[in-house]
């Protein structure tokens, strides 16, 4: 047994660590999450240099990496940074192409962006009811609050075809694309296709799919362990620094303890993490996606709201970054599947 | 024990209702169901409806120009404005300072301020809380020192709600520092476009502009701004913190809330279904519901008290912890119905022609961060579970 990152894994976190915290810093981080394009395309090509991009495909790929504890690693150093590059995108579109045997360089060097289609407006998560279509390479439908898809150069759109689902490629410019920033930062996009035409990358894509969306879940429940991280130690130095009645407010009990269970969820969102990374790729892959999804739902509730509630007025303010930290760790709750959805998918399985 | 509300009581109901009905204008319900930024002209429009009615003051006695209203019919009045999608009222004048007028200004104080808050010719804030002061507001330092007949004041006040609205500021203010904490405060009124009043803007975490900081240097009011006694100024702020606590509980927002849910619940499709067809949650739903109506009859039981006694007790501290919870579930439960089409940020697709949320749920997640604030302002839960822990149960 052994939980220590690996050399090479462990100067990933180094030097993305460092550049995040030189370079994008959390003022800097607010004024490109919220002003269109919703991310700093200078910054999204210092990123890709670093590698972090390589970091997610595995070698038959092109890439360096791949697996869960790789994705892991990059993730959880852009929930620390509350990092609103569009990096899911990447990760998604990597999977699907890897499993269309499709290149992927332009991707992974970062000079061209993607944003993956899956949710729509009536099955935000459930594949099965999607509507969007593809008939003789045209598709149909409306991608809606497509992560990422405001600064995308091309989609991968789920469509159904025939009896199944596939993967198209659609490019930005052949869509009808709406922009907007996201309460929690970043941007997303409302994508209309109407008679579009796109590139069928992969048939009968439901498995690949399948392993997207794992990878994802992976990614976005690290980035939610280094935000809740964060959110953590700033609570707990707010309640040594903060002074009310004459001492500091961590030297009330009921605060104690509340920032104690607030670590405990932490723990065992860590936990379940590492244990969704290691299944990834495999049989049990959705499972323990699911079993994480779930406890992260909860777990960055609770470290939100605590953390706000704790901090008091303070934390009810733009200025404070720990503000920023909470409405991430509650709106991560809502991609790819929100707590109830995956309860009921480790319920069914 | 009956449940059953009088039948005067369900006639006033009725009234009330149709009041609402017949005078709430389009827009301003809009708003509020909207969850729309409520602005100075909306509110001012409304409360001068409600006073054209004599509704506006609805905790003042009838000398003072009130409709001379008990606890049950405020509550009613409270409910009916909430189903109706009327705004709440903006308290400080009207809730806060008025009471306290009545019960410690002078008669000149009364016979100037008083009206004036009716007729909406004067906007009010509340200058409390400052950077250091938050649950400890009896160590408050903004310092208000006397010179002839004036008070020259010095400090800064923050998290003032509407002030950039204001034209006048209530505030607590040190006026003598040498006695213990409690004794050496004053309340003082003070005319916001005093030179050396700056109002500075703090945005909250959904974006939006509700409260400010207020800095003062060497402002100079009149001393006979003081309201009461001179260093006595506890007793007053202690008066206006606690003396009236109906509508504390929020039900009949928390009713609305929950309606509002269990249509939109019936709106948005999961697994092919509505999504108030998956059992996960419909619990949720089901469950809030439950505390909810608990929720009612402690509410009822406490006003049923308060009328009683004449005052309501340190229980009604029960009624903000539960209330704000609560309130804060259907929140909760409203962003989640809309999953990530709750994520948009206000305005971000105004300009467009396309809606990611049904109507008039656009910012539901906007409206479930601005709502934390309730359970840390107008004293913190935790100090709430503090009152209670020394009244309720001598610890
Ligand atoms: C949106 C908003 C609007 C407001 N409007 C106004 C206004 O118009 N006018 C005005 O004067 N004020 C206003 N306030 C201020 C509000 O009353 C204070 O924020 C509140 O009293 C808490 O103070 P604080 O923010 O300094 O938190 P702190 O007092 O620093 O508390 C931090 C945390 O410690 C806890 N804590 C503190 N002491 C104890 C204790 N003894 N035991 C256990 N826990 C404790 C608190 O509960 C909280 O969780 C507003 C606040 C907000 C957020």
């Amino acid at each position: 047994m052994n939980f220590d990152l690996t050399e090479d894994r462990q100067m990933l976190q180094d030097s993305l660590r460092r550049f995040l915290k030189d370079k994008y810093g959390i003022e800097h981080r607010n004024e490109v999450a919220y002003t269109a394009p919703f991310h700093d395309p200078a910054k999204w090509t210092e990123l890709t240099e670093l590698g972090a991009l390589f970091a997610l495909a595995s070698e038959e790929a092109g890439g360096m990496g791949g697996t869960g504890f790789d994705i892991s690693v990059v993730f959880e150093e852009l929930g620390r940074a509350l990092n609103p590059e569009p990096v899911l995108g990447a990760l998604m579109a990597s999977r699907l192409l890897a499993a269309a045997g499709a290149d992927q360089e332009a991707l992974l060097s970062g000079t061209k962006r993607y944003a993956v289609g899956l949710g729509e407006l009536d099955a935000p998560y459930d594949l099965s009811q999607m509507t969007t279509t593809a008939t003789d390479g045209k598709l149909s439908g409306r991608k809606s609050i497509v992560y990422g898809g405001q600064a995308a150069d091309a989609f991968l759109i789920a469509a159904k075809s025939g009896d199944g689902l596939a993967i198209y490629e659609v490019a930005a410019a052949d869509a009808s694309v709406t922009g907007y920033a996201l309460m929690d930062g970043a941007g997303a996009a409302e994508v209309v296709l109407e008679n579009t035409p796109g590139t069928l990358i992969l048939d009968n894509a439901e498995a690949a799919i399948a392993d997207a969306v794992n990878a994802g879940i992976v990614g976005l429940c690290s980035e939610a362990v280094g935000a809740m991280d964060v959110l953590h130690a700033m609570t707990v130095d707010y309640l040594k620094q903060r002074k009310q009645f004459g001492r500091p407010i961590g030297t009330f009990q009921v605060l104690q303890h509340r920032a104690v269970d607030m670590l405990t969820e932490i723990e065992q969102s860590r936990s379940i993490v590492i244990k969704a990374a290691a299944e990834l790729g495999g049989p049990d892959a959705a499972r323990y996606a699911s079993m994480a999804k779930n406890l992260i739902g909860r777990a960055g509730r609770l470290v939100a709201e605590e953390a706000i509630q704790m901090h008091g007025g303070i934390a009810m303010t733009w200025e404070y970054p720990g503000s920023h930290y909470g409405k991430r760790l509650i709106m991560i709750d809502a991609q790819l599947g929100d707590t109830d959805y995956h309860l009921s998918q480790v319920m069914a399985a | 024990m009956d449940l059953n509300f009088t039948p005067e009581e369900e006639a006033f109901r009725q009234e009330v209702r149709d009041f609402f009905k017949e005078n709430l204008p389009d827009d301003i319900r809009d708003a509020v169901r909207d969850g729309k930024e409520l602005t100075k002209d909306i509110m001012e429009r409304y409360h001068a409806i409600l006073n054209k009615k004599g509704w506006l003051a609805t905790i003042w006695p009838k000398e003072f120009g009130g409709p001379g209203w008990g606890p049950v019919e405020r509550h009613i009045f409270e409910e009916e404005g909430a189903r109706a999608h009327a705004p709440r009222i903006v308290p400080f004048g009207l809730s806060m300072l008025g009471p306290v007028l009545q019960k410690f200004g002078s008669k000149e104080q009364q016979d100037y301020y008083l009206p004036r808050i009716l007729n909406g010719d004067d906007w009010w804030c509340q200058g409390y809380s400052e950077p250091g002061a938050g649950s400890d507001l009896a160590s408050l330092k903004t310092r208000a020192v006397r010179d002839g007949d004036e008070w020259v004041i010095n400090g800064q006040k923050t998290w003032t709600t509407l002030g950039q609205h204001a034209d006048w500021i209530f505030c607590l203010c040190r006026t003598d520092p040498d006695v213990k904490q409690q004794e050496g405060i004053s309340f003082i009124l003070v005319d916001m476009s005093t030179p050396g009043v700056e109002v500075r803007p703090i945005k909250l975490i959904e974006g939006g502009h509700e409260v400010n900081e207020v800095f003062f240097t060497d402002v100079r009011v009149p001393y006979g701004n003081l309201v009461g006694e001179e260093n006595k100024g506890w007793t007053i702020a202690k008066y206006l913190l606690t003396h009236e606590r109906t509508g504390i509980a929020g039900v009949g927002f928390s009713m609305q809330e929950l309606e509002e849910v269990k249509a939109l619940a019936q709106r948005v499709m999961r697994n092919g279904k509505p999504l108030s067809q998956d059992p996960l949650f419909a619990a949720r739903i089901a469950q809030a519901e439950i505390d909810l109506e608990a929720m009612k009859i402690t509410n009822l039981r406490m006003l049923f008290t308060a009328q009683k006694q004449g005052a309501p007790g340190p229980e009604t501290s029960i009624l903000k912890i539960k209330g704000t919870v609560i309130n804060q579930e259907f929140k909760d439960l409203r962003r989640r119905a809309l999953g990530p089409n709750a994520a948009p940020f206000p305005g971000s697709l105004a300009d467009t022609n396309l809606d990611v949320a049904p109507q008039g749920n656009a910012n539901n997640a906007a409206r479930y961060f601005n709502n934390r604030k309730t359970s840390i302002f107008g004293g913190s839960n935790e100090i709430q579970r503090n009152i209670l822990t020394k009244t309720m149960l001598g610890l």
